[in-house]
């Protein structure tokens, strides 16, 4: 079983998080970087389909040459080898131009299983098992909160309000997971220092057989026209309970014609 | 006037188009003519046809086939696309479900057309709002490429009627073999609830790890209850165990925008703040004076939730 594990380095979502007010993309070279949190229960998942079945999990990133924290960190909870897409006409890629890059570079892996976070904590468009899918003509089974696979089945539990679907499709699949899927390893020191001598393959472009000029903002199928701080909420009131402030919550709503 | 599709969200518990829908079809009078896409089961458009006519809809196009239900997404998605070939529409607007993104999606690629998924508003010229980074930064965006598709954040319009013919048109339903690859077996409900959806609720209460327990989740629901209020939990609540996964408010759980949200013993950390800051009135009840959560409450009390919001519920109950 060989499996694919997409990772995808974002800005970590309890610091300060911006636009660049230059080209209008995502802030990453001042950003406080760090591993999509989704996709390290992917790499779990991943792990644990391997301890059972054998084979090599892959991680495949796209992004500039920062995200090579991000693939460490994979490699050091276990994965075995990685693929850096990295090519500098990517910068300011929208999602469909963004999985035509993934599905090139799949397409030149050997995999039985593709896994992915649910989403990114930055975009949080949450579709690329849909786009790849209709890319590579490969099955999807996203929002996976639990995933079985019986000989070229794969089957998932997808995530949905109040429940959940039993959803089954054929290998090969991409299968995307929330956080109620496992509980995620930390990287031991003995695996921290074998992920400095796994391979990792970088890849441009025009090793994938991409053209530079179909991807990038200035040709991306949507943009950024403008972008704001939300204004600040004007100063709210706080009071203290003194025995009262029941009531005081309840008249608050009364004056808000609530109740 | 220029046709826009908005695919109808069905609420099979309810036996109509979720609320969502008739949002979905309120934004897309700023881009054109709405007409609905029903694509669901055989007999699934009978049932809504009027309520979707009297949201704006001047046609009703009715896919119905066993396929669509059988299999995930890829058919919903096969439909309209051919829709999108065969009417031209100026736009196509959906709900903004994971279901409607990733119907979105594969009708980009399909259609070599740009998407904006969880807008909060569209402007006549296609402009879309969306909000970004736990809803710290507002962005304006347009689709540059192809026939616009937008999915629509719940809650963020106001379904407004405006009765139309609703004039309905059978669209026949080929779905390839390739749409049909990821079969859905089984659909469980595991929480049965009156409650209104957390993401269509007009009220939202919420506990966080002040609640302590599970049991005291009760006191949670009792206040949700006098409002007529869906329930929430942080994800502290959540990963102690007090309530389940799928009430989860915040960062990778749900994004709500109510009118009214109630955060109770909830510190409000930015993980929490990006499912949550763009509701229109925020209260909150904390014991720690210093809870972010206070920053970006309308009205806070600073109190021990175990008595100040069983005291509210009475109360609330006591004026009804």
């Amino acid at each position: 079983m060989n499996i694919v594990v997409l990772v995808k380095q974002v800005p970590d979502s309890g610091s300060e998080r911006k636009l660049d007010p230059s080209d209008n993309t995502v802030a990453r070279a001042t950003a406080d970087n760090v591993i999509n949190e989704m996709d390290e229960y992917a790499i779990e998942e991943a792990l644990t389909v391997k301890e059972a079945q054998g084979g090599e999990v892959t991680v495949l990133t796209v992004g500039p040459d920062t995200a090579t924290d991000a693939i460490r960190k994979a490699l050091s909870m276990g994965a075995d080898k990685a693929v850096h897409v990295s090519d500098p006409a990517i910068h300011g890629a929208c999602a469909p131009q963004t999985s035509a890059i993934i599905a090139a570079a799949l397409s030149q892996l050997d995999y039985d299983l593709v896994l992915c976070g649910a989403e990114s904590t930055d975009g949080q468009v949450s579709v690329m098992p849909a786009l790849l899918s209709e890319r590579l003509g490969i099955p999807q089974l996203s929002g996976a909160r639990k995933l079985t696979i019986e000989g070229s089945m794969a089957k998932i539990e997808r995530q949905t309000d109040g429940g959940y679907w039993e959803v089954e499709a054929p290998l090969p699949a991409i299968v995307s997971t929330w956080d109620t899927i496992n509980e995620p390893r930390y990287p031991s020191f003995k695996g921290i220092m074998a992920a400095k001598k796994k391979p990792v393959e970088t890849k441009t472009l025009a090793d994938l057989g991409i053209d530079p000029g179909t991807v990038g903002l200035a040709t991306a199928t949507s943009k950024v026209l403008e972008f704001a701080g939300r204004p600040p909420k004007g100063e709210g009131v706080k009071v203290a309970d003194e025995g009262d402030g029941a009531e005081k919550l309840v008249g608050y709503l009364a004056a808000q014609k609530i109740v | 006037m220029a046709e826009v599709l908005v695919l109808a969200e069905l609420n099979p518990a309810a036996g109509g188009p979720r609320k969502t829908t008739l949002e979905a079809l309120t934004a897309a009078r700023a881009l054109g003519e709405p007409a609905a896409v029903v694509i669901g089961a055989p007999g699934t458009a009978a049932g809504i046809k009027d309520v979707l006519a009297e949201y704006g809809a001047a046609k009703v196009y009715v896919a119905e086939s066993e396929d669509v239900d059988a299999y995930l997404v890829a058919p919903k998605a096969e439909v309209l696309a051919q829709l999108v070939t065969d009417k031209q529409p100026a736009a196509v607007v959906i709900p903004s479900s994971p279901e409607g993104k990733e119907v979105a999606g594969r009708l980009a690629i399909k259609t070599g057309s740009g998407f904006l998924t969880d807008v909060t508003e569209i402007a006549a010229d296609g402009t879309a709002t969306q909000v970004a980074f736990a809803g710290a930064t507002i962005v304006h965006s347009q689709v540059t490429v192809g026939t616009p598709i937008y999915t629509l954040r719940g809650n963020s319009v106001t379904p407004e009627p405006a009765p139309a013919a609703g004039a309905e048109e059978a669209v026949p339903v080929v779905i390839s073999e390739a749409a049909k690859q990821t079969r859905v077996l089984d659909r469980v409900v595991e929480q049965k609830s009156n409650r209104p959806e957390l993401t269509e609720a007009s009220i939202v209460v919420s506990g966080g790890r002040g609640v302590a327990s599970a049991e005291n989740f009760s006191v949670i629901e009792g206040l949700a209850d006098s409002l007529g209020a869906a329930v929430g939990a942080s994800r502290a609540a959540v990963d102690s165990g007090f309530y389940p996964h799928s009430f989860q408010v915040g960062q990778t759980g749900k994004t709500v925008s109510p009118q009214l949200y109630i955060a109770v013993g909830i510190s409000g950390a930015i993980q929490h703040r990006a499912g949550m800051q763009t509701s229109k009135t925020i209260v909150a009840v904390n014991k720690d004076p210093e809870a972010p959560i206070f920053e970006l409450a309308d009205f806070g009390v600073v109190g021990d939730l175990n008595t100040v919001v069983p005291a509210a519920t009475e109360q609330i109950t006591a004026r009804k």
